[in-house]
């Protein structure tokens, strides 16, 4: 029976921007609202979205790399957000995360090795130096880098090997979680490969959870158990990967799923696609009710009135559409 | 699971690709490759063999030369410079040898100007590091002293120090080093605010790294680059201001001397014994000149894109 590793309670996460002018009030953006999901152990969650729904912030949340407003952590039953911040950087040993871009997250004027051990002075203080250095040729290994690559700059890698280092890093104090925030959509498309099955892998032989935040649907189709779909910073769909892929049951996630591209020509000219007009509505001025409603194409008044609460699809399968029940039943209501 | 776990395992293994082609060549870190630019730049590497002269005659010549800079020839006041007396530079109005106060003179001018530098880049490194780091209120605070004290006239300090330290030189220097670290504090900020947002500095919070510690492991060593260029731009205006106010009479005391003493006491002397003045604003001249060289090269050398 796999326990809940993880539980997120309602995060909230607001940032204050500075007012334009000197006394004007300033304006609140809310990037994450009322998220809550749990997390079993060894399993993966895939968190979609456009750019700027929040998936990156909602990561980062959970690891309180950004202070979430409201809401709690709850991780193996012990609350995050209310750790301290000598017991929170304790506590990050088991929480691990994996940046977009590959380059960036690696210090330019650190050496492979003093990259990958970072983490591991924290965690493991006392481990002598010898040692610290064959764990961290013992992970290079693993990543599929050369361990004599020790000694190397970062600049003078590939995006591909480069990610590997950053996941190096990430696994080297033995993680019970990572947060991948987009780790292959800066990389050539047969480096993701490479870098997805590596991940993929990993997760097998280290029993790691992991969320994966990605805008690419094929990446997350291929490595998550469950999908999270955000938009606004709010859930819409959440649910088993297969549910949500075949028959989703909100029209933004069916809107998606459309857009997304298929790469059998005869199929793609086929199939009925539903192209979202416009942008998403700013998240500092969102609209009442629902938040969907702008673009949504079966938008009626009610969507106006208030927040659609999540509705059980089934056991695990939940949404946040009043009309669910006739996207379901008509998908082709949706595509309109 | 465990059914098959030996094949699975060997399945695995084959569907991890490696990806391990070393890089070529010795491993080239972000200094050794502004070094190997800097080597390239012939106007920089000139500036520096010239500037690196200059610190050997000041540190080892006044022990080479027969006369010292302070006891008087007494066959030779005013002397021209000649190369049978052994007065190489000439002598001054009191008959002390000019090439020996010359070559103390600058020794102690880039005495005064390392101190000065060394305090300015330590507490302007420091303070706009932190400032950057810790944003919001704490850097508004931080920085609107730096305003403050860029807004006190320069001269009413120098004139306020004096008074605290009277006749030592030294100290008075490490007090100007003190004025002169609001020009880099400024500077270090501004990176820091842009370094601190780079995603390295996030990796290192997931590791629990602790706030002081990013600042000393990743934030300090990525500004090498700016601090040394400003460091290297530093160092002429310390000798500078040096040469200005000894030339008011702050600065060095007699006997001691210094580049600007000398220059001073050369002016007046001008048209009555030219080379009280030629000698040692030449060496000046050079020394300024060489530095603003290898500043240069510098800049170059750590940004290859600004040029």
């Amino acid at each position: 029976m796999p326990e809940t590793l993880l539980s997120v309670e309602n995060l909230s996460t607001v940032f204050t921007l500075p007012g334009r002018a000197l006394l004007a009030k300033s304006a609140r953006l809310t990037a994450v609202s009322d998220v809550s999901f749990c997390l079993e152990e060894g399993e993966t969650l895939g968190i979609v979205g456009e750019s700027g729904c929040g998936k990156s912030t909602l990561g980062r949340s959970i690891l309180r790399l950004i202070e979430p407003t409201e809401g709690r952590v709850v991780w193996q039953g012990r609350s995050l957000t209310a750790l301290s911040k000598t017991e929170m950087r304790k506590a990050r040993r088991d929480l691990s995360i994996i940046f977009q871009d590959p380059v960036a997250s690696l210090d330019p004027r650190m050496n492979v090795g003093q990259i990958i051990e970072e983490p591991l002075k924290i965690a493991e203080p006392k481990l002598l130096r010898g040692e610290r250095r064959k764990r961290v040729e013992r992970v290079m290994d693993e990543v599929g880098l050369a361990p004599e690559m020790i000694n190397r700059y970062p600049h003078e890698f590939s995006g591909g090997q480069a990610q590997r280092i950053g996941i190096a890093r990430a696994i080297v104090t033995e993680p019970k979680l990572i947060v991948c925030d987009e780790p292959v959509s800066a990389l050539d498309v047969s480096i993701q490969a490479q870098i997805v099955n590596l991940l993929k892998a990993l997760k097998e032989r280290m029993g790691l959870t992991l969320i994966f935040i990605s805008h690419d649907l094929s990446v997350v189709r291929l490595v998550s158990d469950r999908i999270l779909v955000l938009y606004l910073g709010r859930i819409v769909e959440i649910g088993p990967r297969q549910q949500v892929f075949q028959n989703p049951a909100h029209p933004y996630t069916q809107a998606l799923l459309s857009a997304a591209p298929i790469p059998d020509p005869v199929v793609a000219r086929s199939r009925e696609r539903t192209a979202l007009q416009g942008d998403p509505p700013s998240p500092i001025n969102p609209p009442s009710g629902c938040g969907f409603r702008t673009r949504c194409p079966i938008a009626r008044e009610d969507c106006a009135k208030d927040l659609p609460p999540l509705a059980k699809v089934d056991a695990d399968h939940q949404v946040a559409c009043l009309f669910w029940t006739e996207v379901r039943a008509d998908p082709a209501l949706a595509a309109g | 699971m465990s059914l098959y776990a030996g094949k699975r395992q060997a399945l695995e293994e084959a569907f991890i690709e490696r990806d391990d082609a070393i890089p070529r060549g010795k491993p080239r870190s972000v200094s050794r490759d502004a070094l190997r630019r800097l080597r390239a730049n012939k106007a920089a590497m000139t500036a520096i063999v010239i500037f690196a002269l200059i610190v050997i005659a000041a540190i080892v010549g006044p022990h080479l030369v027969p006369y010292d800079f302070e006891t008087p020839d007494w066959s030779a006041f005013t002397a021209p410079p000649s190369i049978e007396s052994g007065h190489y530079f000439g002598t001054d109005q009191n008959g002390r040898d000019l090439l020996a106060r010359t070559l103390y003179g600058t020794r102690v001018s880039l005495l005064v100007a390392l101190i000065a530098t060394t305090v300015s880049v330590v507490v302007g490194v420091l303070y706009g590091a932190i400032a950057g780091f810790a944003g919001g209120r704490v850097d508004s605070a931080m920085m609107r002293f730096v305003d403050v004290m860029y807004a006190l006239p320069y001269i009413l300090f120098v004139i306020l120090l004096m008074v605290m330290f009277g006749r030592n030189v030294f100290l008075l220097f490490a007090a100007i080093g003190l004025l002169e670290w609001l020009t880099m504090a400024r500077i270090v900020r501004g990176q820091t605010l842009s370094l601190k947002e780079k995603e390295f500095v996030e990796a290192a919070r997931a590791g629990g790294v602790s706030n002081f510690a990013i600042i000393l492991r990743h934030i300090v060593p990525n500004l090498v680059g700016p601090v040394v260029i400003y460091a290297t731009l530093t160092i002429p205006e310390i000798v500078v201001t040096e040469s200005f106010l000894s030339y008011l009479g702050f600065g060095v005391q007699e006997p001691l001397t210094s580049l600007g003493t000398l220059i001073s006491e050369g002016a007046a002397a001008l048209g009555a014994a030219d080379w009280l003045l030629l000698f040692p604003g030449g060496v000046l001249i050079v020394m300024l000149l060489a530095l603003a060289f290898i500043g240069d090269g510098l800049r170059d050398a750590f940004d290859p894109k600004d040029r």
